[in-house]
């Protein structure tokens, strides 16, 4: 029989959420353009461990499989990523390199490489990050809005929540209350939006306090690993600015 | 009184919608979702959404054409006073998207900007990038996570919905679900119930469609007696890029903005698609429909796509079936607009589309079938009765529908941008319906029922998870999975034979006798993922007997459901009077069709199988007519078409008695 060809993969497994991690060790069928979604559902079907032990399918976070909803962020070969995006061609410098997957470590772990990332929805509560709208549906013509904000808007509004840049962030860590780089660029999304700005004060006071901007050790790591490539230490840099001159009006104003 | 409390499962364009907006009137929601609302499946929506807008207004457009132009496309199968409605809210709607915060793009003037999409002329829809869904999704999610910071909203996501309660009279009464880490299952009462669950192409193994689009809500809700409408029709998009784990989707806004579909003319050209002069190549689409070129509906583009492959055998690649979406030549400033989009493909298949043309195949995008629900028709303007709490909502009093999980709004065909349109809307009307179903109440509210109903589900829910987590067969779940989206997308999508269907239905019961069978390989009682996956393939192998019975049983070609057996043969043309003799054929066969075909496919559920009935579409606001996309002699068929009409009429007046 010829030797087909296979994927091998070390995956760090947790059975809950308090008890102690172990790795096992998986092989599937190797198939072009593959990515690591595709290897974990096939461990799933496969339900064996390379050793030919029984194993569990492994726990994972996934849903569009199209790097748009941002559920399957783990660790792959230590870098923070969507697995769904992860081409097992790009992985692997030879065919017999094995490739690890983790779960994120900034957020505490559900099962296997499923985390609950729920904090970061809690942070775009305090940032409020919405339009302060009346009333979603009453005929009012909506503002009109420059090219230039759109620009500067939308790459911001692509953000999906994934957590890559709060991995990413060294000072998201225990000893820090830092909310991390998303949130502040969510912050600031509608700073210049025509009623969204209503909301522009608000904003800056839940920036100004404990884990907000001044937590920022500017390391740029969070653009780097940003999927998206949302302009994550600009919006920072924006944040700073605003802050700044908002800071200096409440003094004047006092 | 005990606070009335509405549940809302699901939480994409549809249900955060519903959930804003019944937040806004007062009412307090539990949103029950299987993930965080903001990944929720209509992120995934790239083009756009469709509006009547000033610009389109200026050359002639109107609500109405937009209305013409779905049921049209939608080849006449859809109830048409929701749809007038719908259009008529369009601009209404992407104004309020606007106000919301989503980032269109913008004209010079700071307007929205607008692209053309499929089966219509004018350029009607308004986007953001090409990642509208996922920036629609957003500001809806914003304001939802307001109105929870408020109060008025309470959030369940990773929780699974396992079937609604149904009290002894037949009304809803709320909700099982179980939370996806803890596996606890509990009952929540509800006053009333909205599912907005989305569609099933996880039923064909691979799809354009998320890992959560199962089917198996909507599944739930028809064991519980939720009818079923339009089952078999499925829409298959023209462009995605094939994938091993699922089929990625290749927005129609690429060609919006100008791409092109086509094939080297020579079989096996295998040169560089960039070295191919462009006498060499073939633009199909382009040649058979000069009117609307690239930018034909979705059935028909899909079709013709399919058989260049697969009958004429121009793909260009040896290795599967797919032809080019040309982008390489529109301007940068273009491009930068797909960007969203352009990247999907760079990732994922790690050539520049910029570039390098894509190589793209058709793959299962949409359910336009979807759980039946009611509407009220305002006699007056066509459109709906909007506070009437008989909107969307299903067969079960208290249980409604919205999203791509209702039936309502697309007919035989969706037009592409009109499903973040439909979604939106029938969430903002299912708002006031709730209102006045509450406060009208029959026999009180969810919370003075006798606490034994809701215990009773809960407990019934429970026996069925300690019945599944026990079995202990032979048969691998994601096999018997595999198995059923290889049967389904062989017979059961572009092209259908009723033998295929036939082999189809029998290889469903086969699975469905295997499944019985399933080995649970994970037997924890914390995230069994497992459990949830192989729960939802016993729900996708009935919703499968479902879409597979109706095609089956549905012997015509309409929209999405194509049955070259059944084909009206197109006039081959000729001399003035061989075209207007076989006009008249034509014409006469499709009349025979729609009086024998022209009707909702109704599914009902019994252990044995679908039982399946038909009932009337409304179409009391535009006269069903033919389809006639690239059909020879198309205006000779529409000629004799109206004068066979008016034919008709006369004969009708003159049946009524006189002074009548």
């Amino acid at each position: 029989m010829a030797h087909e060809r296979t994927v091998k993969l070390r995956v760090k497994r947790q059975d809950t959420p308090g008890s102690p991690s172990y790795w096992q060790e998986f092989e599937v069928p190797y198939e072009p353009q593959m990515n690591i979604t595709t290897c974990l559902q096939l461990i799933a079907a496969h339900g064996r461990t390379a050793q030919g032990q029984q194993a569990a399918p492994v726990a994972y976070d996934a849903n569009c499989l199209e790097e748009v909803c941002g559920s399957c962020t783990m660790l792959i070969n230590g870098r923070v990523r969507q697995a769904c995006s992860a081409l097992v061609d790009d992985l692997l410098s030879t065919p017999d390199d094995v490739i690890t997957l983790e779960p994120m470590t900034k957020f505490p772990v559900v099962r296997d490489l499923f985390v609950d990332r729920s904090r970061m929805f809690e942070h775009l509560k305090r940032v409020r990050a919405w339009v302060p709208v009346d009333n979603s549906v009453d005929d009012t013509p909506p503002p009109l809005m420059s090219q230039k904000v759109q620009e500067q808007g939308y790459p911001l509004q692509r953000c999906m929540t994934c957590g890559c840049c709060v991995e990413a962030c060294p000072q998201v860590n225990e000893h820090n209350a830092f909310i991390g780089p998303a949130a502040i660029g969510q912050a600031m999304l509608y700073q210049k939006h025509g009623i969204g700005q209503n909301l522009a004060e608000e904003r800056l006071e839940a920036l100004r306090d404990t884990g907000g901007v001044a937590g920022c050790g500017n390391a740029q790591n969070c653009v780097k690993v940003c999927p998206k490539g949302v302009p994550l230490t600009d919006a920072i840099a924006r944040a700073n600015r605003q802050l700044t001159i908002y800071s200096l009006r409440r003094w004047f104003d006092r | 009184m005990a606070q009335q409390r509405v549940i809302v499962v699901g939480g994409g364009l549809a249900g955060l919608a519903a959930t804003m907006r019944l937040a806004e009137l007062g009412r307090h929601v539990d949103l029950i979702s299987m993930v965080p609302v903001k990944r929720s499946h209509s992120v995934c929506a790239q083009g756009g959404i469709n509006a009547v807008n000033s610009l389109t207004r200026l050359q002639g457009d109107s609500e109405w054409k937009h209305f013409d132009d779905s049921v049209y496309g939608g080849d006449f199968l859809q109830n048409q006073p929701p749809v007038k409605e719908m259009c008529e809210w369009g601009p209404r709607i992407v104004d309020m998207m606007d106000r919301l915060g989503v980032m269109f793009n913008r004209t010079p003037e700071g307007k929205r900007d607008q692209r053309r999409f499929g089966g219509t002329l004018y350029k009607r829809t308004a986007f953001a990038g090409a990642t509208t869904g996922q920036q629609l999704l957003y500001a809806l999610d914003e304001q939802v996570r307001r109105w929870e910071v408020e109060g008025k909203v309470k959030k369940y996501e990773f929780w699974e919905f396992l079937g609604p309660i149904v009290d002894g009279k037949g009304i809803c009464r709320g909700a099982v679900a179980q939370d996806m880490f803890s596996m606890e299952i509990r009952a929540f009462p509800g006053d009333a119930v909205v599912l907005a669950t989305g569609g099933c192409g996880m039923i064909f193994g691979k799809s354009t469609m998320s890992m959560i689009c199962t089917g198996g809500a909507a599944a739930r809700a028809f064991k519980a007696g939720v009818k079923y409408a339009n089952g078999e029709f499925i829409q298959v998009h023209p462009t995605a890029i094939p994938g091993s784990d699922k089929h990625r989707l290749m927005s129609e806004s690429a060609r919006g903005e100008g791409g092109r579909v086509w094939v080297p003319r020579r079989k096996g050209d295998d040169r560089d698609p960039r070295q191919i002069p462009m006498e060499e190549r073939w633009y199909f689409l382009e040649e058979r429909y000069p009117k609307y070129g690239n930018l034909v509906p979705r059935d028909i583009a899909t079709r013709e796509i399919f058989n260049v492959c697969v009958n004429e055998g121009l793909s260009v690649d040896p290795n599967e079936y797919c032809v080019y979406l040309d982008v390489t030549e529109l301007p940068s400033t273009t491009q930068h607009k797909l960007e969203g989009i352009l990247e999907i493909y760079e990732k994922f298949r790690g050539l520049d589309p910029r570039v390098m043309p894509m190589k793209i195949f058709p793959a299962v995008h949409y359910s336009m079938g979807g759980l039946w629900c009611d509407f009220e028709k305002d006699p007056h303007t066509g459109g709906l009765v909007l506070d009437s709490p008989r909107n969307q909502m299903t067969n079960i009093p208290g249980l409604y529908v919205i999203g791509e999980a209702d039936y309502q709004y697309h007919g035989a065909n969706r037009l592409g941008a009109n499903s973040l349109l439909s979604c939106i809307f029938a969430g903002l009307i299912v708002g006031p319906a709730i209102d006045s179903w509450l406060n009208a109440l029959p026999a009180g509210s969810a919370a003075a029922q006798p606490s034994s109903l809701f215990e009773g589900e809960a407990a019934r829910h429970k026996e069925q998870y300690e019945q599944l987590i026990n079995s202990k067969g032979d048969q691998n779940p994601y096999l018997l999975h595999r198995e059923l989206g290889q049967t389904m997308t062989k017979n059961v999508t572009v092209v259908r034979y009723n033998q295929g269907i036939e082999e189809t239905l029998a290889k469903i019961d086969e699975l469905a006798e295997r499944y019985k069978r399933v080995a649970i390989a994970d037997t924890s009682n914390w995230t069994n993922q497992n459990l949830s996956f192989t729960r939802a393939l016993g729900d996708m192998l009935i919703m499968a007997r479902v879409i597979a019975r109706g095609a089956l049983l549905r012997n015509e070609c309409r929209g999405a459901h194509y049955k070259p057996d059944y084909a009206i043969p197109a006039p081959k043309g000729g001399d003035p009077e061989t075209v207007r003799t076989e006009a008249v054929r034509w014409v006469q066969a499709f009349r025979k069709q729609t009086q024998e075909w022209l009707k909702t496919t109704i599914a009902e559920y019994t252990p044995d199988g679908p039982k399946i009935s038909y009932e009337q579409v409304d179409t009391s606001l535009i006269p069903p007519r033919p389809r006639t996309y690239g059909l020879v002699g198309a205006e000779i068929i529409e000629q004799v078409w109206r004068d066979t009409q008016s034919a008709d009429e006369k004969a009708a007046q003159q049946a009524q008695p006189a002074g009548a």
